[in-house]
Protein backbone atom coordinates (compact mmCIF):
# COMPACT_ATOMS: atom_id res chain seq x y z
CA UNK A 1 0.00 0.00 0.00
CA UNK A 2 1.38 3.24 -0.81
CA UNK A 3 0.75 6.94 0.88
CA UNK A 4 0.21 9.30 -1.14
CA UNK A 5 3.36 11.77 -0.93
CA UNK A 6 2.55 15.47 1.07
CA UNK A 7 3.75 17.12 -1.71
CA UNK A 8 1.13 15.87 -3.77
CA UNK A 9 0.00 18.36 -6.31
CA UNK A 10 -3.18 19.36 -4.75
CA UNK A 11 -5.76 20.48 -7.02
CA UNK A 12 -4.99 23.84 -6.09
CA UNK A 13 -8.32 26.75 -5.08
CA UNK A 14 -8.68 28.18 -8.39
CA UNK A 15 -8.37 32.14 -7.23
CA UNK A 16 -10.70 33.23 -10.35
CA UNK A 17 -13.50 31.19 -8.45
CA UNK A 18 -13.30 35.15 -6.18
CA UNK A 19 -12.95 37.23 -9.13
CA UNK A 20 -13.32 36.70 -12.82
CA UNK A 21 -9.96 38.64 -13.82
CA UNK A 22 -7.75 37.67 -10.81
CA UNK A 23 -4.30 38.85 -12.36
CA UNK A 24 -3.04 42.23 -13.57
CA UNK A 25 -0.02 43.13 -16.31
CA UNK A 26 1.83 45.91 -15.02
CA UNK A 27 4.16 47.45 -16.98
CA UNK A 28 6.94 49.64 -15.11
CA UNK A 29 8.74 53.00 -16.12
CA UNK A 30 12.40 52.68 -17.53
CA UNK A 31 14.59 55.29 -18.88
CA UNK A 32 15.30 54.12 -22.14
CA UNK A 33 11.86 52.94 -23.39
CA UNK A 34 10.24 56.42 -25.67
CA UNK A 35 6.76 57.90 -24.65
CA UNK A 36 5.33 58.00 -28.15
CA UNK A 37 7.26 53.84 -28.78
CA UNK A 38 5.22 52.98 -25.24
CA UNK A 39 1.57 54.07 -26.13
CA UNK A 40 2.24 52.73 -29.93
CA UNK A 41 3.07 49.06 -28.66
CA UNK A 42 -0.52 49.73 -25.97
CA UNK A 43 -2.37 50.83 -29.13
CA UNK A 44 -1.08 48.16 -31.11
CA UNK A 45 -0.80 44.85 -28.93
CA UNK A 46 -3.96 45.74 -26.74
CA UNK A 47 -5.54 47.19 -29.08
CA UNK A 48 -6.54 50.54 -26.66
CA UNK A 49 -7.88 53.77 -28.60
CA UNK A 50 -5.51 56.15 -28.65
CA UNK A 51 -6.31 58.36 -25.93
CA UNK A 52 -6.48 55.35 -22.96
CA UNK A 53 -3.20 54.49 -24.52
CA UNK A 54 -1.32 57.59 -23.98
CA UNK A 55 -2.74 57.92 -20.62
CA UNK A 56 -1.33 54.13 -19.52
CA UNK A 57 1.45 55.94 -21.08
CA UNK A 58 1.65 59.03 -18.79
CA UNK A 59 0.91 56.88 -15.84
CA UNK A 60 3.84 54.92 -16.41
CA UNK A 61 5.77 57.70 -17.31
CA UNK A 62 4.85 59.83 -14.30
CA UNK A 63 3.85 57.49 -11.68
CA UNK A 64 6.16 54.60 -12.62
CA UNK A 65 3.92 52.37 -13.52
CA UNK A 66 0.13 51.30 -14.88
CA UNK A 67 -1.77 48.31 -14.79
CA UNK A 68 -2.63 47.68 -18.58
CA UNK A 69 -4.46 44.66 -18.61
CA UNK A 70 -6.04 42.34 -16.28
CA UNK A 71 -7.64 39.00 -17.12
CA UNK A 72 -6.24 34.98 -15.77
CA UNK A 73 -3.18 33.99 -15.33
CA UNK A 74 -2.46 32.33 -18.55
CA UNK A 75 -3.93 35.65 -20.22
CA UNK A 76 -1.57 37.98 -18.49
CA UNK A 77 1.14 35.20 -19.00
CA UNK A 78 0.25 35.79 -22.36
CA UNK A 79 0.40 39.39 -22.20
CA UNK A 80 3.63 39.84 -20.42
CA UNK A 81 5.57 37.63 -23.03
CA UNK A 82 3.88 40.05 -25.49
CA UNK A 83 5.66 43.35 -23.27
CA UNK A 84 8.97 41.55 -23.05
CA UNK A 85 8.58 40.42 -27.14
CA UNK A 86 8.85 44.81 -27.34
CA UNK A 87 11.20 45.28 -24.60
CA UNK A 88 8.74 46.89 -22.09
CA UNK A 89 9.68 46.26 -18.45
CA UNK A 90 6.24 44.24 -17.74
CA UNK A 91 5.44 41.87 -14.96
CA UNK A 92 2.24 39.93 -14.01
CA UNK A 93 1.10 39.96 -10.20
CA UNK A 94 -2.38 38.72 -8.69
CA UNK A 95 -4.80 41.39 -8.11
CA UNK A 96 -4.63 42.86 -4.70
CA UNK B 1 28.56 66.48 -64.35
CA UNK B 2 29.00 64.37 -61.16
CA UNK B 3 26.98 65.71 -58.09
CA UNK B 4 27.97 65.89 -54.63
CA UNK B 5 27.08 63.35 -52.47
CA UNK B 6 25.18 64.40 -49.86
CA UNK B 7 25.53 63.03 -46.34
CA UNK B 8 22.25 61.29 -45.66
CA UNK B 9 20.54 61.39 -42.01
CA UNK B 10 18.75 57.23 -41.52
CA UNK B 11 15.14 57.94 -41.30
CA UNK B 12 11.82 56.26 -41.69
CA UNK B 13 8.94 57.68 -43.16
CA UNK B 14 5.31 56.23 -45.10
CA UNK B 15 5.99 55.19 -47.98
CA UNK B 16 4.10 56.40 -51.11
CA UNK B 17 2.71 53.11 -52.76
CA UNK B 18 2.68 51.34 -49.32
CA UNK B 19 5.06 50.04 -46.87
CA UNK B 20 7.56 52.22 -44.96
CA UNK B 21 10.57 53.47 -46.37
CA UNK B 22 13.80 53.38 -44.56
CA UNK B 23 16.47 56.21 -46.09
CA UNK B 24 19.83 55.40 -44.80
CA UNK B 25 23.38 56.66 -45.89
CA UNK B 26 26.43 53.95 -46.53
CA UNK B 27 27.93 54.83 -43.34
CA UNK B 28 25.35 54.73 -41.50
CA UNK B 29 24.13 51.45 -43.22
CA UNK B 30 27.22 50.22 -41.77
CA UNK B 31 26.82 50.84 -38.38
CA UNK B 32 23.48 49.41 -38.26
CA UNK B 33 24.80 45.90 -39.64
CA UNK B 34 27.64 46.15 -36.89
CA UNK B 35 25.37 46.64 -34.17
CA UNK B 36 22.64 44.45 -35.11
CA UNK B 37 25.61 41.70 -35.49
CA UNK B 38 26.98 42.73 -32.28
CA UNK B 39 22.81 42.15 -31.38
CA UNK B 40 22.39 38.86 -32.33
CA UNK B 41 25.90 37.77 -30.59
CA UNK B 42 24.79 38.79 -27.55
CA UNK B 43 21.13 37.57 -27.85
CA UNK B 44 22.67 34.05 -29.27
CA UNK B 45 22.93 33.64 -32.91
CA UNK B 46 21.72 29.91 -32.55
CA UNK B 47 18.86 28.21 -30.98
CA UNK B 48 19.70 27.09 -27.34
CA UNK B 49 19.81 23.82 -25.41
CA UNK B 50 15.98 22.65 -24.44
CA UNK B 51 14.84 20.36 -22.06
CA UNK B 52 15.17 17.23 -23.82
CA UNK B 53 11.98 15.36 -21.67
CA UNK B 54 9.55 18.59 -23.41
CA UNK B 55 11.09 17.45 -26.70
CA UNK B 56 9.96 13.94 -26.74
CA UNK B 57 6.89 14.93 -25.20
CA UNK B 58 6.51 17.04 -27.88
CA UNK B 59 5.23 19.85 -25.75
CA UNK B 60 7.25 22.76 -27.61
CA UNK B 61 10.54 23.87 -26.43
CA UNK B 62 10.87 24.23 -23.26
CA UNK B 63 13.88 26.26 -21.85
CA UNK B 64 17.00 25.17 -19.31
CA UNK B 65 17.07 28.64 -17.50
CA UNK B 66 15.29 29.50 -14.54
CA UNK B 67 16.90 32.75 -13.39
CA UNK B 68 17.98 36.36 -14.83
CA UNK B 69 20.97 36.27 -17.24
CA UNK B 70 23.89 37.54 -15.15
CA UNK B 71 24.65 40.25 -17.72
CA UNK B 72 22.40 43.35 -16.81
CA UNK B 73 21.92 44.11 -20.70
CA UNK B 74 20.48 40.46 -21.55
CA UNK B 75 18.66 40.83 -17.91
CA UNK B 76 17.01 43.89 -19.66
CA UNK B 77 15.71 42.28 -22.28
CA UNK B 78 14.57 38.83 -20.58
CA UNK B 79 13.25 40.15 -17.49
CA UNK B 80 11.22 38.04 -14.35
CA UNK B 81 7.65 37.98 -15.44
CA UNK B 82 6.00 37.86 -12.22
CA UNK B 83 6.57 41.06 -9.86
CA UNK B 84 7.20 38.82 -6.28
CA UNK B 85 7.59 35.44 -7.29
CA UNK B 86 11.21 33.92 -8.04
CA UNK B 87 9.39 30.69 -8.50
CA UNK B 88 6.64 31.66 -10.53
CA UNK B 89 9.11 33.62 -12.50
CA UNK B 90 11.94 30.43 -12.99
CA UNK B 91 8.62 28.51 -14.62
CA UNK B 92 7.52 31.33 -16.42
CA UNK B 93 11.16 32.05 -17.98
CA UNK B 94 11.50 28.23 -19.12
CA UNK B 95 8.19 28.29 -21.09
CA UNK B 96 8.31 31.91 -22.61
CA UNK B 97 12.57 32.85 -22.82
CA UNK B 98 13.42 29.99 -25.90
CA UNK B 99 10.46 32.14 -27.72
CA UNK B 100 11.56 35.46 -26.74
CA UNK B 101 15.37 35.25 -27.66
CA UNK B 102 13.96 33.47 -31.47
CA UNK B 103 11.64 36.43 -31.58
CA UNK B 104 14.40 38.82 -30.99
CA UNK B 105 16.56 36.81 -33.54
CA UNK B 106 13.97 37.28 -36.17
CA UNK B 107 13.81 41.51 -35.99
CA UNK B 108 17.60 41.82 -35.79
CA UNK B 109 18.00 39.21 -38.61
CA UNK B 110 15.09 41.08 -40.25
CA UNK B 111 16.50 44.42 -40.16
CA UNK B 112 19.85 42.95 -41.47
CA UNK B 113 18.48 41.15 -44.53
CA UNK B 114 17.27 44.68 -45.28
CA UNK B 115 20.11 46.75 -45.45
CA UNK B 116 21.88 44.19 -46.88
CA UNK B 117 21.28 44.64 -50.58
CA UNK B 118 23.91 46.95 -51.95
CA UNK B 119 23.98 50.55 -53.13
CA UNK B 120 20.53 51.70 -52.45
CA UNK B 121 19.90 54.47 -49.96
CA UNK B 122 15.75 54.25 -50.14
CA UNK B 123 14.46 50.71 -48.90
CA UNK B 124 11.25 49.58 -48.73
CA UNK B 125 9.59 47.58 -46.02
CA UNK B 126 6.51 45.92 -45.02
CA UNK B 127 4.65 46.86 -41.88
CA UNK B 128 5.36 43.27 -40.99
CA UNK B 129 8.86 44.06 -41.05
CA UNK B 130 8.64 47.86 -39.88
CA UNK B 131 7.27 46.43 -36.86
CA UNK B 132 10.59 44.00 -36.16
CA UNK B 133 12.51 46.35 -36.77
CA UNK B 134 11.27 48.75 -34.41
CA UNK B 135 11.57 45.72 -32.21
CA UNK B 136 15.14 45.20 -32.95
CA UNK B 137 16.24 49.19 -32.69
CA UNK B 138 14.18 49.12 -29.27
CA UNK B 139 16.40 46.13 -27.57
CA UNK B 140 19.45 47.61 -29.14
CA UNK B 141 19.06 50.16 -27.34
CA UNK B 142 17.97 49.18 -24.14
CA UNK B 143 21.17 47.06 -24.08
CA UNK B 144 23.28 50.12 -25.13
CA UNK B 145 21.01 51.93 -22.32
CA UNK B 146 22.17 49.51 -20.09
CA UNK B 147 25.88 49.64 -21.18
CA UNK B 148 25.94 53.07 -20.67
CA UNK B 149 23.64 53.51 -17.76
CA UNK B 150 20.97 55.96 -18.97
CA UNK B 151 19.52 57.66 -17.17
CA UNK B 152 16.63 61.14 -17.36
CA UNK B 153 19.88 62.88 -17.27
CA UNK B 154 22.27 61.13 -19.63
CA UNK B 155 23.02 64.53 -21.30
CA UNK B 156 24.26 65.73 -19.03
CA UNK B 157 26.45 62.72 -18.05
CA UNK B 158 27.78 62.72 -21.85
CA UNK B 159 28.30 66.19 -22.01
CA UNK B 160 30.65 66.02 -18.97
CA UNK B 161 32.78 63.18 -20.32
CA UNK B 162 36.53 64.16 -21.62
CA UNK B 163 36.23 64.75 -24.91
CA UNK B 164 38.27 61.59 -25.64
CA UNK B 165 36.31 59.48 -23.80
CA UNK B 166 35.40 56.35 -25.50
CA UNK B 167 32.24 56.27 -24.53
CA UNK B 168 30.88 58.87 -26.69
CA UNK B 169 30.73 57.18 -30.04
CA UNK B 170 27.98 55.00 -27.53
CA UNK B 171 25.98 57.39 -26.91
CA UNK B 172 25.96 58.94 -30.31
CA UNK B 173 24.58 55.58 -31.63
CA UNK B 174 22.41 55.71 -28.74
CA UNK B 175 21.06 59.31 -29.35
CA UNK B 176 20.99 58.46 -33.72
CA UNK B 177 19.10 55.04 -32.83
CA UNK B 178 16.53 56.92 -30.53
CA UNK B 179 15.54 59.76 -33.36
CA UNK B 180 15.76 56.41 -36.13
CA UNK B 181 13.22 54.82 -33.99
CA UNK B 182 11.11 57.97 -33.25
CA UNK B 183 10.78 58.26 -37.15
CA UNK B 184 9.86 54.78 -37.64
CA UNK B 185 6.71 55.04 -34.69
CA UNK B 186 5.54 58.14 -36.26
CA UNK B 187 5.68 56.72 -39.61
CA UNK B 188 3.38 53.59 -38.38
CA UNK B 189 0.55 55.64 -36.35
Amino acid sequence: MSVAPVELDLPEQDESVATDKPWVTIVWNDPVNLMSYVAFVFQKYFGYPKAKANELMMDVHQLGKAVVANGSREEMERDVEAMHGYGLWATMQHDT
Amino acid sequence: MRGVRRPVVAQFARARGGGISLTVGVSERRILARIFTEMLELVGDEDEPTDPLAAVLGVGRIGTSTSAPEDPALARLFPDGYTDDPEASADFRRYTEPSLRAAKRLGLRTALETIAEPGRRRMVITFEQADLWLRAINDTRLVLGERLHIDDDWDLVAASLPQDDARHGIYWVYDWLTYLQETLVRSLL
